[in-house]
């Protein structure tokens, strides 16, 4: 068997010499461990022909996430001459009975920089509500694209629904250069093709890398075979990507999530509103109003996780106390008088459907958008999209498993919502199945075009 | 304190993310409970509950369920912890359950499987809806697909072929009368960062997490510490080690680790350089297959 590297030390049998936690390797270790690092969340696409399992192997292997007693346990469940190190993430016995990913697994690596949440999420098309489970957190996707088949429509289908889950930035990395001879020319083929389809998607952020994950040429190692390619590995552009600036500081919106009311000798007159900031920064002594009362108050003052803190900003969960006492529940939303969100409960929203049962008009339905959950009716469905063409088609009945398509809702209370292109946290919601309560569609509100 | 680029450290976005998760439980379902065993994890779980209420109580009870196979300093720890918050503990006890007749003792002397019928047991009893599990998605390849919200038929069961979707931070906690929902505020989270919060929050944990000398027996490679449930067999000897834990499970069954670190910071040093998983070191009844926790939550098991 041949592994793609070797173990930095072999396992002993036996018990484990203590591990010296003064040597300098152990300080440099905390030095890293501890260091004030931000996190990043990834998705990546594919399939197990892609090389994506390889090249999260890769990366985990590389950044030395993987254990000795992960990698033997794969050792050992590896059928041919490689180590297989999809075997790593495919956890389930069904994904490794079958050679496929069905669900989304969660990885995690550090480097000094940064820590990684990899989200590996399932490539082939009936498993896409997994694929959108992983990929909405999701700051930063990539696309695998082997070089020898160039862009599929999977493919395109992956990169769809990262620019359609407004997923800030995207990578492709072009794999298996290896096999064709780490040609540019090809290279160049592949990555003007893409960026021509990710004009057309309004994609922020395109970066296209070729690598080879199992050889390890540019994931984390810059290689010596592509002269030509004057941008940085994968690993050093997944580092530097800039990720703080994605987040709306700009509007202010506190969905209310809980009201604290500590009913004690000690905090007899305490309230507190408990919540996440979508979006925005709140500081004591603003002016806000509270929907859907339209009250305005001003904040009084603001608790974090370790007592009163000057600003709240994404993705802070705080608790927020008001001068006035207003009427103030679960399902409201705390914004500033001059910029509030839009009320309405006439949605038009563009729908991933996750259920076999197929979406259709006069449906009834349950919406839960930020803390608030409320009944809905589906109106119309003005067309489904297809995917691979980004063709519309205002025909379509119904929208099937895994269909996208614009959908109007009358809902039977107003909704605070605003465009989901301005703000990620105020323009999504999820579709509930009120007979079966499962979770049946994703909406994201876009202005019709 | 103000941060002027208005980014979180890792610790702190894991901290906000759940806080949130526990918030919105409590707000959404009726009867939740904390499964909380005294080791690191559901004491970091039951940290952030505290703060995600403050100033008020953690409004629901916590439960542990007891396979009468405990060290005596978590178990110690656990009632001053629980006296120290002020939250109502609830014990789901294996051998009660074993003495009535409920689940029987497996002729390998672990108790792992039999706690599942404990804990649905307690649950159905109670009448609770949600449970709050310390679990990790690093510690394990079936752990690592499990959804934050992972919902339970009326048996507890995981099908890990038709999970829930899970979009954005929007969970979904509808459930039907008799079903319940798992809940893992600590998904995302790592050993290190674990530890790491317990150095930055000066959380309390019991002392066995630190090395001390003990008299240990060497049993397949592992270090078992004698105790009352684990006594040299024939052919085995005791010697004196510096050991600490790395997991506490049962104690027939969790094994210790040669370490040096007797403080914080030192158990840090020592996660980072280790080329070992913390289940993979410390615990013998992992081994037993790939998918012996895939198999075991689908079963009921947290």
């Amino acid at each position: 068997m041949t592994p793609v590297d070797q173990p930095d030390t072999a396992a002993q049998p036996g018990v484990h010499p203590p591990i010296d936690v003064h040597s300098p390797v152990a300080e440099h270790a905390v030095e890293i461990a501890t260091a004030r690092k931000d996190i990043i969340r990834i998705a990546t696409a594919g399939s197990v022909d892609d090389g994506k399992s390889t090249l999260i192997g890769r990366l985990l292997y590389d950044s030395k996430a993987i254990f000795e007693d992960q990698y033997e346990a794969v050792e050992r469940a590896s059928k041919g001459d490689y180590v297989d190190l999809a075997l790593l993430t495919d956890g389930l016995r069904a994904e490794r009975e079958q050679g496929i990913t069905i669900d989304v697994a969660y990885r995690y690596f550090s480097t000094p920089r940064r820590t990684f949440i990899l989200a590996d999420t399932p490539g082939h098309v009936q498993y896409t509500r997994n694929m959108v489970t992983g990929a909405s957190t999701a700051d930063l996707a990539i696309v695998l694209v082997d070089a020898r088949k160039g862009m599929l429509e999977q493919s395109r289908r992956h990169a769809f629904l990262a620019s359609l889950l407004r997923v800030p930035h995207l990578v492709v990395a072009v794999n298996k250069m290896d096999l064709v001879d780490w040609s540019e020319e090809i290279f160049e083929s592949i990555r003007d093709e893409f960026s021509a389809f990710a004009s057309k998607l309004n994609v922020p952020d395109l970066t296209v890398v070729p690598i080879s994950a199992l050889h390890g040429d540019n994931v984390v190692r810059h290689s010596t075979n592509t002269s030509w390619y004057e941008g940085t590995t994968l690993l050093h552009h997944l580092e530097h990507v800039h990720v703080a600036s994605d987040r709306n500081l700009v509007d202010p919106r506190f969905p209310v999530q809980y009201v604290i009311r500590p009913q004690s000798d000690a905090h007899h007159d305490y309230r507190g509103y408990a919540g996440t900031v979508a979006s925005g920064v709140l500081r004591p002594g603003d002016e806000v109003q509270v929907l859907p009362s339209g009250l305005t108050t001003t904040i009084a003052g603001i608790d974090g996780p370790r007592g009163p803190v000057d600003e709240a900003f994404p993705p802070m969960s705080v608790t927020v106390r008001l001068t006035d006492d207003v009427d103030v529940s679960r399902g409201d939303l705390i914004c500033r008088p001059a910029n509030a969100p839009t009320a309405t409960q006439d949605i038009d929203a563009l729908v991933c459907w996750m259920a076999d049962e197929p979406l259709r008009p006069r449906q009834r339905i349950a919406i839960k958008h930020t803390t608030r959950t409320v009944r809905a009716v589906v109106k119309d469905l003005t067309y489904r999209l297809d995917v691979n063409t980004l063709h519309r088609d205002p025909e379509a009945g119904e929208l099937g498993l895994n269909d996208i398509g614009r959908v109007r809702l009358r809902a039977t209370q107003p909704l605070f919502v605003d465009d989901y292109l301005r703000n990620r946290a105020t323009g999504r919601f999820i579709l509930i199945d009120e007979a079966t309560n499962a979770t049946v569609g994703a909406g994201m509100l876009t202005p019709a075009s | 304190m103000p941060t002027p680029d208005y980014r979180l450290s890792q610790l702190e976005t894991l901290e906000a993310e759940s806080i949130h998760v526990i918030r919105e439980v409590v707000a959404e379902l009726e009867r939740p409970v904390l499964l909380f065993s005294g080791g690191k994890d559901s004491i970091v779980m039951l940290e952030l509950a505290r703060k995600a209420f403050a100033p008020a109580r953690i409004p629901f009870p916590v439960m542990h369920v007891d396979t009468g196979l405990n060290f005596p300093d978590v178990l110690e720890f656990r009632d001053k912890r629980v006296a120290e918050l002020g939250v109502q503990l609830i014990v789901a006890s294996v051998p009660d359950a074993i003495a009535a007749g409920t689940v029987k003792e497996e002729p390998n002397g672990s108790r792992n499987r039999i706690q599942t019928p404990v804990l649905l047991d307690a649950v159905e009893e109670h009448g609770f809806t949600a449970l709050f599990g310390g679990a990790r998605r690093d510690e394990d390849k079936a752990r690592a697909k499990e959804r934050l919200f992972s919902f339970r038929d009326e048996f507890g069961q995981w099908d890990p072929k038709n999970q829930r979707p899970e979009i954005w931070d929007l969970y979904n906690g509808r459930i039907h009368l008799g079903e319940s929902i798992r809940v893992f505020p600590l998904s995302n989270w790592t050993e290190l960062d674990i530890w790491q919060y317990i150095l930055q929050e000066d959380v309390a944990i019991p002392p066995l997490y630190l090395a001390q000398e003990r008299e240990v027996v060497e049993r397949q490679g592992m270090l078992y510490a004698v105790n009352e449930f684990i006594r040299p067999r024939d052919g085995e000897e005791i010697r004196r080690e510096t050991v600490r834990y790395r997991t506490v499970g049962d104690a027939n069954l969790t094994a210790a680790v040669l370490s040096e670190a007797v403080t914080v910071e030192e158990v840090i040093a020592e996660i980072a350089v280790t080329r070992m998983t913390e289940r993979g070191a410390t615990r013998g009844d992992d081994k037993v297959s790939d998918a012996a926790m895939e198999d075991r939550k689908k079963e009921g098991y947290f």
